[in-house]
């Protein structure tokens, strides 16, 4: 299996985990990728809010750089998912689009090339039942919420799972050996850039999603965005010093999960990155594994 | 209470809305208003106009009302609004193009959003890819909010998630040109 591979800003930057987990884990499961050389950023989140062709274009450079190579693009960051995929679709339903575009960004580009979602491609390409034969540290005992976000599942003829109540990255946390959790704030926004361009209002939306995975009882939460992640790990305490509530809940990116799954260290992972201290949680896991060794 | 008369600002509004309803591609009218995507908007709370308001704005022509919101500028894109609309009006594709509008008639309500963005693209254009260590220090002094987050910096590098130097890539006379050529074909950027 081989896929272009586009990491994204976040991912060389605020997201490290992200790619750290990503490539370890691909190369665990034999998945090949190969890294869009000199690729640029997809614009989001600011490009659609200000200019649509420059929305469509800047992901499109990648894309066509992929489609030279034959290769479908695997995306791990959710915003830079849906802006690639909004790009691939507008390009394939209609041959205008394709030639504006072709001509803005000075390469062909007909829409061949595929974004896929890293999730998605985990799920459905490799599958469950593959990916389950490769776990040696069951996730046991580990109470999951999924949180999918906004961007990965929705606008709803760009996704791939249900818009509203999306399952794979909860059959996945199962696949791992790990119990996922039904909550109510698996789509919920948590208010993207608004934490750092407009604190207070971002801080609203953080704060309800984190109190919405405590009332269930979740160890942890499973993101597959990287603003995601650093609205809830990263601010986690800003929220607290808001409300006054201890949250204590660390924020895994789904690859970093399925990389302890996997066995695969949590240095290697970048899990020792995060803010929120992930230790009570990869104790439990282990103590869990040393119960069901011992006889 | 102001009065509004509604059958002139439905004229004097006429060609502005077009130019929503062709550059969105949205049939504003198909709205009942129901209510639903105000139900669900995450960002409602914080906003001056339900999005059910400024979807009712644009149908009665009232549309420099929906211009001068905030609430264009603080919608986050969730997209919620658009995917439970039971009339398939993609509300979100709505505040997205009066917002691009606004900006181009100079009506910018939330200016820290606002400078949030050209800082974004400015760092795309340069490099090629966001800078987010110069993102961060760009909205702290253009947005005259010198000690916001500053705490983070410091764990931030020595995580190794914050680099002193932006990454600039090779083909970037490339994505200049994307910005060119989209700027010869009219484009607000």
């Amino acid at each position: 299996m081989k896929y272009a591979y586009f990491p994204g800003c976040s991912l060389s930057s605020t997201g490290l985990e992200y790619d750290m987990s990503t490539r370890k884990v691909a190369q665990a499961l034999g998945i090949d990728l190969w890294e869009i050389p000199e690729w640029n950023c997809c614009g989001a989140s600011s490009a659609h809010l200000t200019d649509q062709l420059l929305a469509l274009a800047l992901p499109a450079r990648n894309l066509a750089i992929a489609e030279a190579e034959g290769l479908d693009v695997a995306i791990p960051c959710a915003a830079c998912y849906a802006r690639s995929k909004a790009t691939e679709v507008e390009v394939r339903a209609s041959k205008e689009m394709e030639q504006t575009i072709s001509e803005v960004i000075e390469r062909p580009y007909t829409g061949k090339a595929r974004a896929r979602a890293l999730l998605d491609i985990f799920v459905k390409d490799y599958g469950l039942d593959a990916i389950g034969t490769m776990v040696n540290k069951p996730l046991k005992g580990l109470k999951v919420v999924s949180y999918y976000g906004c961007l990965l599942v929705r606008p709803p003829k760009l996704g791939f799972d249900d818009p509203e109540d999306p399952q794979s990255m909860d059959s996945l946390i199962e696949a791992l050996g790990g119990t996922p959790l039904n909550w109510a704030f698996k789509t919920e926004c948590c208010g993207a850039a608004h934490a750092t361009a407009q604190g207070e209002i971002g801080l609203s939306m953080i704060e309800r999603i984190l109190s919405g995975a405590k009332e269930v009882g979740a160890d942890c939460i499973a993101t597959a965005c990287p603003l995601c992640m650093n609205n809830l790990d990263m601010r986690q305490n800003q929220a607290t010093a808001k409300t006054g509530e201890q949250y204590n809940l660390p924020i895994f990116y789904f690859t970093e999960l399925m990389g302890l799954a996997l066995g695969l260290k949590p240095e290697e992972l970048g899990v020792n990155k995060h803010f929120v201290n992930t230790s009570e949680v990869l104790n439990k896991l282990n103590e869990a594994l040393t119960r069901r060794d011992t006889p | 209470m102001e009065t509004i008369e509604l059958t002139s600002a439905l004229e004097q509004g006429k060609d502005t809305l077009e130019a929503i309803v062709k550059e969105s591609g949205v049939q504003v009218t198909r709205c009942y208003q129901c209510g639903k995507c105000t139900g669900g908007c995450p960002v409602a709370f914080a906003m001056d106009k339900a999005p059910r308001e400024i979807m009712r704005l644009l149908q009665l022509g009232l549309v420099e009302e929906a211009l001068r919101s905030k609430t264009i500028w603080l919608c986050a894109s969730c997209d919620t609004c658009s995917t439970r609309c039971p009339r398939e009006v993609d509300i979100a594709k709505v505040m997205e193009t009066l917002r691009i509008m606004a900006k181009k008639k100079g009506y910018i309500t939330e200016k820290r959003m606002d400078l949030f963005h050209n800082l974004f693209l400015k760092s795309v254009e340069t490099t090629g890819r966001v800078y987010e260590g110069g993102l961060v220090l760009g909205r702290n002094i253009l947005g005259m909010q010198p000690f916001r987050d500053v705490h983070l910096g410091p764990s931030m590098f020595l995580k190794g998630k914050i680099s002193p130097l932006p990454h600039i890539i090779k083909d970037n006379g490339e994505v200049k040109k994307i910005f060119a050529n989209v700027r010869k074909r009219g484009g607000n950027v």
